[in-house]
C-alpha cells in the first residue's frame, strides 16, 4: 500500500499531461480559441452610428441602413493579415447571394478603397469607422470580426478570427437557418 | 537643478509600462484614471490590465476612459459602459454573480482544505508520541515484565 501511495505523483502527472495534451489538440484543430471572447453584444440590437461610406464618402450611412434583413457584418482592414486571408472566401459568399457589410476598421480610407477595387468588393457597403468608435461600441477587439444580424436588427453571433469553409458550415450555416425560419414565422403570424 | 530633474525623469521611466501625456484637469481624476487602468483588462490580451498592455485596443480603452472622466461619469457607469461592450472579462475585480462565484469563493475554499489537512496531520502526529509514552501493557505482561527485571537483578 505504501508503495502504491509512490505513484500518486506519477499518475497525477499522467492526468494534468494529458488534460493539456487534449485542449492543445482541440486549439490545433480550431474547436476551441483560448482569445475568444463571449461577446457582450450577442442579443442586443447594433449600436447606432453615423459614418461615412467609403465608397461615396461625402455620404453618410447609419444603422438603419444596415438593419431590416438577415445579414453579415465583417469588420476588416487593410493592415490585418488574416483579411487578406479571408477576403477571397467573402467574396465566394456575397457570389451565393449572402449579404454582408463592412466596416473598415482603423483604416487608411485610401488604401482600403484601392483594396476592394484589386481583389473584388464583396460588401453590399462599407463603413468607415477611422477613429474605431463604432468598433469600441460593438465590442471589436481586433480584426477580422464577422457578427451575424437578423432581421429585427440583434446581433446574434460574434465570430472573432478569419471566415472559412469550415467555420461558415460549423457556425453560420445552421444560425443563418433558424434566422430564416424565424423570420418566416414572424412574417405568417 | 534642471541636471537632477532630467536624471530622475530616467530613474520613473521604467517605472510605467506604457507612457501617454493624458492631461487631467483635476488630481482626483488622475487618480481614478490611474485606479482604472490598473483594474480594467485588455480584451485582445490574456492577461493584462490597460496599463501594462501597448496594444491598439488598450490605447483605445484609455482614451476613452479619460474622455468619460472628463465628463464626469461616476465609476459606476464607466464599469457599465466597459461591460457593456466587452463584458465581464475587463473587469479585474468581477461581480459576485453566478458565474464568478467559483472565482471568489475558490481562494477561501482552498485555505480550508488546506488548514484541514495540516490539523489532520499533527493531530495524528501528536497521537502517535502520546501512544508511544503511555506504557500499555496489559497485567500478565506488567508481570512478566517484573519478573524479567527480578531475574536480571538477580544476577
Amino acid at each position: 500500500m505504501a508503495r502504491l501511495k509512490l505513484f500518486i505523483p506519477f499518475a497525477l502527472f499522467i492526468i494534468i499531461g494529458g488534460f493539456f495534451y487534449i485542449m492543445m489538440d482541440r486549439i490545433n484543430e480550431g474547436e476551441y480559441h483560448p482569445q475568444a471572447l463571449p461577446s457582450a453584444l450577442v442579443n442586443k440590437s447594433f449600436p447606432a452610428f453615423k459614418l461615412p461610406k467609403l465608397e461615396q464618402l461625402e455620404d453618410t450611412v447609419t444603422a438603419a441602413d444596415m438593419l431590416g434583413d438577415i445579414a453579415l457584418v465583417n469588420v476588416w482592414a487593410t493592415w490585418c493579415p488574416s483579411c487578406h486571408e479571408e477576403h477571397q472566401y467573402l467574396n465566394q459568399l456575397a457570389q451565393q447571394g449572402v449579404r454582408i457589410f463592412g466596416i473598415n476598421y482603423k483604416d487608411d480610407v485610401f488604401k482600403a478603397q484601392g483594396w476592394l477595387k484589386q481583389r473584388g468588393n464583396p460588401y453590399l457597403f462599407n463603413v468607415v469607422d477611422k477613429q474605431g468608435k463604432l468598433g469600441l461600441d460593438m465590442g471589436v477587439t481586433g480584426a477580422p470580426e464577422t457578427y451575424v444580424i437578423d432581421h429585427r436588427g440583434f446581433v446574434r453571433l460574434r465570430f472573432q478570427g478569419p471566415l472559412n469553409e469550415r467555420v461558415w458550415q460549423d457556425k453560420f450555416v445552421p444560425l443563418l437557418e433558424q434566422l430564416r425560419s424565424e423570420k418566416q414565422q414572424e412574417g405568417t403570424s | 537643478m534642471r541636471a537632477l530633474l532630467f536624471v530622475l525623469c530616467w530613474w520613473l521611466l521604467p517605472a510605467h509600462a506604457v507612457i501617454e501625456t493624458y492631461q487631467f484637469a483635476d488630481p482626483s481624476l488622475r487618480e481614478r484614471y490611474n485606479q482604472f487602468v490598473e483594474e480594467l483588462r485588455c480584451p485582445k490580451c490574456q492577461n493584462q490590465n490597460l496599463s501594462g498592455s501597448n496594444s491598439e485596443i488598450s490605447a483605445d480603452l484609455r482614451r476613452e476612459l479619460h474622455r468619460l472622466l472628463h465628463e464626469g461619469k461616476s465609476d459606476t457607469e464607466i464599469v457599465d459602459y466597459m461591460v457593456a461592450r466587452y463584458g465581464e472579462f475587463v473587469l479585474y475585480k468581477p461581480p459576485l454573480n453566478k458565474q464568478t462565484f467559483l472565482l471568489w469563493i475558490a481562494p477561501g475554499v482552498l485555505l480550508i482544505i488546506g488548514i484541514a489537512v495540516v490539523l489532520v496531520i499533527t493531530v495524528k502526529q501528536r497521537q502517535k508520541k502520546a501512544e508511544l509514552k503511555q506504557d500499555n501493557l496489559s497485567p500478565e505482561e506488567q508481570k512478566a515484565l517484573k519478573q524479567l527485571l527480578k531475574e536480571s537483578a538477580d544476577d
